[in-house]
């Protein structure tokens, strides 16, 4: 029988994560990793109340779930690529593993948490 | 044992070489810091999952220098990603007609920009004024 390559789930992941990261990913980045730590914005926006609400509706949930796991599968998928570049051209289904593995992972433990909250 | 010796060319930094290669290797390790940056946010989930204290205890970490001057780098990787991300949409999609005519690239990635610079802007409204 023909084996059946898994690089279009692979891809389609990897595109959705790249679009994911270039139309949302620097607000993102700018909120949590600067404008409140460095205090240009009120903690309040990340209150513990507003968030935990956001978590516990449907919407909520599909956000996050949507803003963490697509940009790792994007993230691994082109440092997976990128390995050969570097001269490291062995270890091809370890990295897979590992690699995609820690996509799946940043997949199913979102996924779990939120149906939780 | 083999006593072959092949001759190997060493690649030690061909990306050096070239501006090209240059944006390209740059262009692919945006994709180290956007995975560092999914990481912490699945961090922050966790913690939030466990509760309050634990949640203002990732809020905290956010504000040490280190981390800040991470986001700092990140918010540039992001944004490069951003540039070089609609600059080849276009030419891996399948070709786009308005009446009849070839959609140019050019128009394509501008209104990649346009789209991009609208839901920047309703995110951060949602974010600090919802």
């Amino acid at each position: 029988m023909h084996k059946r390559s898994n690089e279009p789930i692979v891809w389609s992941l990897f595109g959705a994560g790249g679009v994911v990261v270039a139309y949302s990913m620097p607000v993102f980045i700018l909120i949590t990793g600067i404008a409140v730590p460095m205090g240009i914005v009120s903690a309040d926006v990340l209150a513990y109340d507003r968030l935990a609400g956001f978590a516990a509706g449907w919407f909520g949930k599909l956000f996050l779930l949507v803003i963490i796991s697509l940009p790792l599968w994007q993230s691994v998928h082109r440092i997976f690529l990128s390995l050969h570049d570097f001269g490291i051209t062995g270890g091809e289904v370890f990295f897979r593993v590992v690699l995609y593995g820690a996509a799946l992972w940043g997949t199913l433990l979102p996924l779990y948490l939120l149906i939780g909250m | 044992m083999s006593t072959r010796k092949p001759y190997v060319r060493p690649m030690t930094g061909w990306w050096l070489k070239n501006p090209v290669y240059i944006r390209y290797i740059l262009r692919e390790s945006t994709a180290v810091f956007v995975g560092i940056y999914a990481v912490i946010l699945l961090i922050g989930l966790i913690r939030l999952s466990s509760g309050e204290a634990a949640w203002n205890g990732w809020i905290d970490a956010m504000r040490s220098p280190g981390a800040i001057l991470f986001h700092c780098v990140a918010l540039g990787a992001a944004v490069y990603h951003a540039i070089t991300w609609f600059a080849v949409a276009p030419k891996v999609m399948p070709p786009l007609y308005f009446k009849g005519e070839k959609v140019p690239v050019e128009k394509l990635v501008t209104a990649q920009y346009i789209l991009a610079g609208v839901i920047y802007l309703v995110l951060l409204g949602l974010i600090l004024w919802s």
